[in-house]
């Protein structure tokens, strides 16, 4: 095994370019677990550690450019306002010991369907910074990263930069089941962010399928179930039918296996409640209630 | 009953020296533990020393067609691969009852992850690197995991020409041991029922999950032998099983205790310790040898999972007629501690209540599953577990207070076990259930505040779950018994070695014992012990080895009862002595010397009327008082092994629980909002560290309620979880406050009144969540852990 | 290939480190810094936790290249680390002495304690709020609970519970743990009322 060590991004570019099989490292709360257990022994270890542009954040008018390796801890505390989904689903990443590490460039890079940050990146509707030496920087759609079990749409010389995410426009939640009040990996999870300028919904959905996945037909069902009902101006409220089917659409969308944190059907049943749950939430906070949790509000 | 102390032995002793038994004196060991200086088995290190690495067997049941050994062997830094064959002496098998376990498999593996090879190499990732190049032939031989394919006609035997003195009265070679208990009639008194309750109760596989891995550091020494450091709970039981596949006389196996990260019934087989030693030996340099979680799972054997059918009747006024129970455990693929906890099973299976009228069976298979033993609680977990379930079934259908309808069959001082045992002692199991009944309920929806609901205190946690949606709340009782110290005529014994002496113009005793200190705070005891007999504030633990007598396991909550007896019978020994020397010298100084009743208190000789008679110091001047002596208590005699009759328990134990939970009804999940605790515990001879027990051991039982489970998968016999990722253990999240009240009712035949608490409250626990939830849900819940499937029909 | 880096405001060098190797394993076994547990070694315990860099981590799940040129804190350091702390010098490199030489002997344990002893105001807490039972998962919860009060000196129980969600303890029950940290809280603000600060 070879440790390299780039002292900049354009160093770990050429490095990963020469070592396509190279590991990046960056928080190490994936890779280290893999090599002290014995399941992998990566020919090289890129270590991303050094090169403090991953750790920045920059908040722009539209977008927030989130750099790969900002850790959670991080994105909890200073990006509530403009990142709440996925600030949310920070606060619910493992411990905070691991949420001082880790960061959304691991979560992409490892590409479980159990990631913490997914729900939260498809319901945003971010693009992922990806770059190589060879070829430059290539943009990749959220909804076109994650193309398998642990694949995702990146090239072998490829490294990722950075998360490019919409600024909030309205309420985003995140809920997540695990067997455990704390430090625990999902047993499936549930994204919701409501895009009042474009009266669009968009959700994310863990560790119910083969990939995170959105729940597309939910997402058309609720749209249009606010524009008929003069929802978004009125901000009245959503007619339990329409939580209701929204469920069941959340839900349908589920491809889950069973496996020792859960059944298949559990998760599809999980995924209906976490989804009519956060659309009651976010639309109370649409309507201007706050309906805030003090638990995932205390770094607010 | 209730608040009255007996105390048989005379307190008066060292009552004036500081840091005697029942004030709550700080560990002695804390400074080292907090400074990070403590040393644990894992964090031995010796010059030149090599690592140990384990290869364990990837299949459940299979036939070792070959290993080769020659390509691992060959790894640069690779310094010895052992297999059974290499094994050096004719014994090759161990194990704690049974010798039923080879050192490294022969012929055929029994479970996933049994050692098959074992490599010494100069740093970790070498061993394991030459470890993958092991190449193993398996054969894929039939399974066995349950009942059903045990027993089936053709079910393969895990162990062929068993010899062992169970053989002869079990009805199956893949039964370990069966333990019937008949008393009264129960068919005739069954007659008597109004009501009849029936259930099938299904226990989950629980792990110790202690936190400091097995672990050691064997060192070869020159006369051929072996110093030993290592985590265990009983040192010469380790010894009695390591020295013959040494092919080495005890002597010359020197073992010493290192720091032991927890234990709970895992460390009491042997894990690393043989490996460790013949490396050692082999290589003629100091190997250590340090598990991961991911082995950790393997190395050790975990709580037995259950299948237990229970039947018991009551009259409409609510007397219970009879109980009839069969309890399946399943003890996995080598015998462990399976036929006592069969024997703790069967005998404790009635719980704390009066039935006159039984018919209990219980069981313990071979199976191709992990290896099942000792864990707290000890086979009376999963009969706790069932009984009371039973309890609230019946109280229900006849219409009764769940509290009141356990109180109105409780036991007391004077009841008579199933084993025709009468319980000698205090028994104040309404008491407890009163008890925790009386304690304040917590207040309702503290989850709510003025900025919203904090989901830190709902179920579900920071996973963002609910909000109060779909929160249920539920309040459950349950009470269990637990016997104190080894049972079934065991001799169970310990010895101290204890000295007095001047050093440094002030007397210091030191107190010498073979007692593992595995977190429980026996160090902590002993020193109170000498403290009150020896009237001294010094005292001395000197670390546990092999060098002095055996102090018997840490476990069965006999520490303090059994090596605490034993100190202070020596220390009393040794104050006899002292006062012989202070008669001898200044015997005519005071005619009390020769007519009072002496005592030794803060440093001082003094009379029982208080009259002070000399200093220690110039009492003893330059000589030393030492002995060592061993302590029995009473003895018991084993179970008729047809009726179950016979007075086979030293002392029982008793706790109650009352739970309280708050259950999100829509997603399954469950927080345990309080979990308050009442349990006699005789005399607490150290409130604070009697009270970190009971919190201790019931977030155990907690634990195993709602998230612990060992997964095997029964197409394969392969453990699915084998991490902490998936093997959920509770975090300070998941649990609540447990405010404990302690009841001292002094047991006279035992040690200062004391009675052992560790694991009495690691049983009540569980089922009292389990009904805190069936009472919030409605549903039946017939198996623990209770998962969100469970809870959702899903 | 060798690793530089600070420990407990000591500057080491470790040579020889497999790639492969965590922080925990060189702060363990080539530093003779055992204090930091190996109880899961996989981020789900919290029995490793160091402060990297002034960030509480697992050290497990750092690979020890990625440690080079930075500090880390451990529990053998906790001590001087709080008392430069109080003394107004908290980013731990001031100097601190370094450990012991690495040890494997069970040495016969004092039967005195604390008292005197230098300890960190949460390290005594523990002792005395008997939050210590075998005492595998105390370092790294003294790691988790110093960094939490240094954050919030006064927390809620449910601050604590969130701040030490990632460490297990199998022993206690965690209730003592709770005291503890109440108790190091309680008496930093006696302390803080006391000097007027």
């Amino acid at each position: 095994m070879d440790f390299l060590r780039p002292a900049s991004w354009e160093e770990a570019l050429a490095a990963k370019a020469e070592h396509p099989t190279a590991v990046p490292i960056a928080g190490g709360t994936d890779v280290m677990v893999e090599i002290n257990f014995d399941h992998r022994r990566p020919e090289y270890l890129l270590d991303l550690n050094r090169i403090g542009d991953l750790y920045e954040w920059e908040v722009g008018e539209k977008t927030v450019r989130l750099g790969a390796s900002v850790p959670y801890t991080r994105i909890m505390e200073n990006l509530r306002t403009e990142l709440p989904g996925l600030a949310l689903a920070s606060h619910t990443v493992a411990s905070p010991q691991i949420r001082n590490r880790g960061g959304v460039g691991g979560n992409l890079g490892t590409a479980s369907p159990a990631g913490d940050a997914h729900p939260a990146l498809l319901a945003s509707g971010c693009e992922v910074e990806v770059e190589s030496a060879e070829r430059g920087v290539r943009m990749i759609p959220i909804d076109e990263f994650y193309v398998g079990v642990k694949r995702n749409a990146m090239a072998a010389d490829e490294l990722i930069r950075a998360v490019h995410l919409p600024k909030a426009d309205g309420p985003q939640q995140f809920s997540k089941v695990g067997t455990r009040n704390a430090m625990v990996i999902a047993v499936c999870a549930f994204g919701l962010a409501l895009h009042p300028e474009t009266r669009t919904v968009r959700t994310g959905i863990g560790s119910a399928a083969p990939t995170p996945v959105r729940a597309k037909e939910a997402e058309t069902f609720l749209a249009a179930a606010l524009e008929e009902g003069g929802h978004w101006e009125s901000g009245k409220p959503i007619p339990p039918s329409v939580a209701k089917q929204f469920a069941q659409l959340a839900s349908g969308a589920c491809n889950p296996i069973d496996d020792v944190r859960g059944s298949a059907k559990y998760r599809r049943h999980a995924v209906g409640i976490m989804a009519r749950r956060t659309l009651g939430w976010t639309w109370e906070s649409y309507r201007g209630n706050s309906y805030g949790t003090q638990g995932g509000a205390q770094c607010a | 009953m209730a608040g009255v102390t007996r105390t048989p032995t005379n307190l008066t002793q060292g009552s004036k020296t500081k840091g005697g038994i029942g004030e709550s004196t700080l560990r002695p060991d804390g400074t080292l533990k907090v400074t990070g200086e403590f040393a644990y088995s894992s964090d031995l290190w010796h010059e030149d020393m090599l690592w140990g690495f384990t290869l364990r067997s990837t299949e459940a049941h299979a036939e070792l067609v070959s290993i080769d050994t020659s390509e691992a062997l060959a790894q640069p830094g690779v310094y010895a691969v052992l297999t059974y064959d290499d094994l050096p002496a004719d014994v090759k098998h161990y194990g704690l009852e049974i010798q039923d376990t080879p050192v490294l498999a022969h012929g055929k593996v029994r479970h996933h992850g049994e050692p098959v090879a074992i490599v010494a190499a100069d740093h970790p990732e070498t061993a394991r690197r030459a470890a993958a190049k092991i190449k193993i032939e398996y054969r894929q031989l039939p399974l066995v995991t349950d009942e059903a394919s045990a027993l089936a006609e053709d079910a393969p035997l895990i162990h062929e020409g068993r010899d062992d003195h169970h053989i002869g009265h079990v009805p199956h070679p893949n039964i370990v041991h069966r333990q019937p208990i008949i008393r009264g009639n129960a068919d005739e008194a069954r007659k008597k029922a109004d009501v009849i309750v029936e259930g099938e109760y299904v226990f989950g596989m629980q792990d110790q999950a202690f936190l400091g891995p097995e672990s050691g550091l064997a060192v070869p020494s020159e006369d051929g032998g072996v110093e030993l450091y290592v985590a265990t709970q009983w040192l010469h039981s380790d010894l009695r099983q390591i020295a013959p596949v040494l092919g080495l006389p005890e002597e010359k196996v020197r073992m010493t205790l290192s720091g032991v990260g927890g234990a709970f019934g895992g460390r009491e087989d042997i894990s690393m310790q043989i490996h460790a030693c013949l490396l050692a030996l082999h290589t003629g340099k100091p190997v250590k040898i340090v598990y991961n979680r991911f082995e950790s799972f393997f190395g050790h054997v975990h709580r037995h999972p259950a299948k237990l059918w229970y039947e018991h009747g009551a009259t409409k006024d609510g007397k219970l007629t009879h109980m009839k129970c069969r309890i399946v455990l399943d003890g996995g693929a080598y015998a462990s501690a399976s036929p006592a906890v069969v024997g703790n099973a069967s005998s404790l299976s009635a719980g704390p209540y009066v039935i006159d009228d039984v018919e209990i069976e219980a069981i313990a298979l071979y199976t191709n599953n992990p290896p099942c033993g000792a864990m707290r609680g000890f086979g009376a977990v999963q009969a706790c577990f069932a009984y009371e379930a039973q309890m609230d079934k019946l109280a229900d259908k006849l219409g009764l207070d769940r509290v009141a309808f356990r109180q109105l069959n409780a036991m007391e001082q004077g009841t008579i076990m199933p084993t025709g045992q009468p319980v000698d002692s205090p028994a104040p199991v309404a008491e407890l259930l009163r008890r925790v009944k009386a304690m304040p309920l917590p207040p309702e929806r503290q989850w709510e505040s003025s900025e919203g609901a904090d989901v830190r205190q709902l179920p579900g946690g920071l996973s963002n779950t609910t909000h109060g949606e779909g929160v249920v709340r539920g309040v459950g009782y349950a009470v269990g018994i637990k016997n104190v110290g080894f049972s079934e005529g065991f001799d169970d014994y310990s010895t101290a070695k204890v000295r007095m002496e001047v050093v440094a113009g002030e007397p210091v005793a030191t107190v010498h014992t073979a007692m593992a200190e595995v977190g429980q705070g026996g160090v902590t005891v002993h020193a109170q012990i000498a403290r009150t007999e020896l009237g001294v504030t010094q005292v001395t633990i000197h670390p546990a080895d092999t060098q002095v007598g055996s102090a018997g396991s840490t476990s069965a909550s006999r520490q303090t009862y059994v090596t605490g007896g034993a100190v202070k019978n020596a220390c009393e020994l040794v104050r006899e002595k002292v006062l012989e020397i202070g008669r001898r010298k200044m015997g005519t100084f005071h005619p009390a010397w020769a007519t009072a009743e002496l005592l030794l208190e803060g440093g001082k000789v003094i009379t029982d009327g208080g009259e002070v008679l000399a200093d220690l110091v110039d009492v003893l001047e330059d000589e030393v008082v030492e002995l060592e002596e061993e302590w029995r208590h009473r003895p018991t005699v084993a179970f008729d092994l047809e009726t179950g009759q016979g007075d086979g328990h030293v002392q029982y134990s008793f706790a109650a629980h009352r739970a309280v939970v708050e259950v999100d009804t829509e997603l399954g999940l469950v927080k345990v909002i309080e979990l308050a605790c009442a349990q006699d515990v005789g005399k607490a001879l150290n409130p604070l560290s009697v009270v970190g027990q009971i919190q201790g051991g019931t977030t155990q039982g907690l634990g195993v309620a709602v998230m612990e489970e060992i997964i095997v998968d029964p197409k394969t016999a392969k453990v699915r979880n084998p991490s902490f990722t998936d093997y959920l253990i509770p975090t300070i999240l998941d649990t609540p406050t447990i405010p404990v009240d302690v009841l001292e009712l002094a047991d006279e035949h035992a040690p200062y009144g004391l009675r052992g608490i560790g694991e009495a409250p690691t049983l009540s626990s569980t089922p009292a969540v389990l009904a805190a939830i069936r009472n919030a849900t409605g549903l039946e819940l017939n198996k623990t852990p209770v998962r969100p499937e469970h809870l959702t029909g899903t | 290939m060798r690793v530089n880096f600070t420990v407990n405001g000591r500057k080491q060098e470790a040579d020889d480190v497999w790639e492969g190797e965590s922080l925990l394993y060189v702060l363990r076994e080539r530093l003779g810094l055992p204090g930091s547990k190996n109880a899961c070694e996989q981020g789900e315990c919290g029995s490793c936790t160091v402060r990297l860099d002034g960030v509480p981590v697992c050290s497990c799940l750092v690979a020890a290249g990625q440690v080079e040129g930075r500090e880390v804190v451990t529990v053998e350091g906790l001590a001087d680390f709080a008392k430069q702390r109080a003394e107004g010098c908290a980013s731990g490199a001031c100097g601190t002495e370094l450990n012991k030489a690495q040890q494997w002997q069970a040495k016969p344990a004092d039967s005195q304690t604390g008292e005197g002893s230098g300890l960190s105001p949460i390290q005594q807490a523990f002792i005395d709020a008997g939050a210590v039972q075998c005492g595998f998962c105390t370092p790294g919860l003294l790691v988790a609970a110093d960094e939490l009060l240094e954050r919030n000196t006064s927390p809620s129980d449910a601050d604590i519970r969130e701040a030490l969600s990632g460490n297990l303890c199998r022993c206690t029950g965690y209730e003592k743990i709770l005291d503890a940290v109440r108790l190091a809280a309680a008496r930093g603000e006696a302390e803080t009322a006391g000097t007027g600060v």
